[in-house]
């Protein structure tokens, strides 16, 4: 029982991942091995790839506004939702729960429904294709999640570590600082993950504002879409080095992440 | 400081910056799409009435949008809620290598929505080079062009991998609070795994299944990279979901009136599935 239990996990596991798996290999192959019929598995592995993508689109420039993009933005979307997540938790008022209903409300409304303003008043702000655009909806966008996921994680710190620091004349300051960082950080981190990832990964925004200044590697990726041709291995060389720092990333913080991905549905 | 005063100021910023992020592109699409303007005809202005609405409206494309829309979002939820359960009861027990099992499942979250569409797209769907053209041939089976015949079951099976790490997550974390002395009793009661299943592990999930669905819903009704980047929305509009709808008003057809009509109605449509969700969702925060 447990061997067929074992053998069944190790076999979706391996068929769910098995088109990345194939992505990389496809990475280091030429282009004439990349669409061999029938598949390569073995192969002499070739560099040639990634130094052609980064000749051919600059991948640094791109990967450069990622990076700042997506952590500029969870830092600002971590300032704004952590006090207001701290807020409800430890304050909570007859309103509190229409407010978090109403902030994760915002979320429901398509993105494509403030595609045409949010345009428009970039482009009047001549914010069209800037890091600061990308930086400013992305943590706006993720805000609620962020919101949300905080107030699940500091619900469960007891309330009554805080009012003991409250009696013994901690400032807010201090109570912050000593009781509600050390108890509240893996609920920080956890969120601070999620929304690196989100923004990372986020593609309307960044294929609708950006171009060839602020392009974030989404739409670098994007650019590979134009039917030129088969260019496979360059695709997965581009795709790879696209989506290798947030995937080791991620599987590097895995254990943190889950914890924080409950949502409040876990007791 | 004063006890009532701090939490608000605390939450003033948040609530005061997702305020003006809801209410002025509400407000400005709700005013563009009375007025005509097409970015490509400057000379064309003035007050439309219900013009673009009813152009939008009764665009043959729509009907079909509408239902593309629902059909994706059912799909992929059904599909990442079953498999996301049945992977999570899969891997629930201790294994040799659960660890890593645990993590190459986890990986395609991670992988941005252009990617995953234009590795499906080519590597994995293209109907001469493609593997699952190769299995096909394998078996003597004719291969399919996925994108082409199976557009919109295409763009489901590539979303539906990216969001069922997700399901598996949440579901398995959940199971991982389950009580296990209740477990035990019931096995001793002489409970089979299909009864534990019914009476223990599915009720008890309820409350996950109720997250996964909920966060779901907020980020597949706006699904677009994956029809950008694949299928453009095609052939004809058997892709096309409202979002690429309103996209192509927008950014192809230049007409902003017309799109922001559209948007008024996803909005509408979002909203309609809000009140759904959220009376669900808000009852399970209560407990």
């Amino acid at each position: 029982m447990l061997a067929l239990r074992t053998a069944a996990a190790w076999a979706v596991a391996l068929l769910l991942v098995f088109p990345l798996a194939w992505l990389f290999l496809t990475a280091f192959k030429t282009e004439l091995q990349a669409i061999a019929v029938p598949p390569l598995f073995v192969f002499t592995p070739t560099l040639e790839n990634f130094h052609e993508v980064q000749e051919r689109s600059d991948y640094l420039l791109y990967a450069k506004n990622s990076v700042i993009t997506s952590v500029l933005s969870t830092l600002v979307g971590l300032m704004l939702a952590a006090p207001a997540a701290y807020a409800m938790a430890f304050f909570k008022g007859k309103y509190t729960k229409d407010i978090l209903m109403w902030m994760l409300s915002t979320k429901m409304m398509p993105a494509v429904g403030a595609l045409v303003p949010i345009y428009v008043l970039a482009q009047k702000s001549h914010l069209l294709d800037t890091q600061l655009a990308l930086i400013i909806v992305f943590a706006l966008s993720n805000l609620p999640i962020m919101v949300w996921m905080l107030y699940s994680h500091f619900k469960d710190i007891p309330r009554e570590i805080l009012e003991a620091a409250r009696m013994d004349g901690a400032t807010l300051w201090q109570e912050v600082r000593l009781v509600l960082l050390p108890l509240g950080m893996g609920g920080l981190a956890s969120t601070g993950l999620l929304c690196l990832v989100l923004s990372w990964n986020e593609a309307f925004w960044s294929l609708n504002l950006s171009a060839a200044k602020a392009g974030t590697l989404a739409t670098l990726i994007a650019s590979y879409s134009s039917p030129e041709g088969l260019f496979w291995a360059k695709l997965s060389a581009a795709s790879l080095m696209a989506i290798a720092p947030i995937v080791v990333f991620g599987w590097f913080s895995q254990k943190q992440l889950v914890q924080g991905l409950t949502f409040g549905a876990v007791k | 400081m004063n006890r009532r005063l701090l939490p608000r100021l605390l939450l003033t910023p948040a609530m005061a910056t997702l305020f003006l992020w809801m209410i002025v592109p509400l407000v400005m699409t709700i005013y563009f799409s009375l007025i005509r303007y097409n970015l490509m005809q400057p000379d064309q202005t003035g007050f439309a009435g219900l013009e673009n609405f009813e152009y939008f409206v009764t665009d043959p494309s729509f009907g079909t949008a509408v239902v593309n829309t629902l059909l994706l979002l059912g799909s992929v939820i059904l599909i990442t809620v079953v498999a996301g359960i049945a992977i999570a009861l899969l891997i629930n027990e201790p294994f040799a290598g659960r660890g890593i099992v645990r993590v190459l499942l986890i990986s395609p979250f991670f992988v941005m929505p252009t990617v995953n569409a234009l590795m499906w797209k080519n590597m994995m769907m293209n109907p001469i080079y493609g593997v699952l053209a190769q299995v096909w041939m394998f078996f003597g089976a004719q291969p399919v062009d996925w994108l082409t015949d199976y557009p919109l079951f295409s763009v489901i099976v590539m979303v539906s991998w990216q969001w069922l790490p997700f399901a598996t997550l949440i579901f398995m974390t959940s199971l991982q609070s389950m009580n296990h002395e209740q477990l035990e009793a019931s096995r001793m009661d002489g409970a089979n795994y299909l009864q534990q299943l019914r009476y223990l592990y599915v009720p008890h999930l309820a409350r996950s299944v109720a997250v996964v669905v909920m966060i779901e819903l907020i980020f597949l009704l706006s699904i677009f990279a994956e029809i950008y980047t694949t299928t453009g929305g095609g052939p004809g509009d058997a892709s096309t979901n409202v979002t690429f709808l309103i996209f192509k008003q927008a950014l192809l057809n230049f007409d902003a009136g017309v799109a922001s009509a559209g948007a008024l109605f996803a909005v509408v449509l979002a909203n309609i599935a809000a009140v759904f969700l959220i009376r669900m969702v808000g009852k399970n925060l209560d407990k």
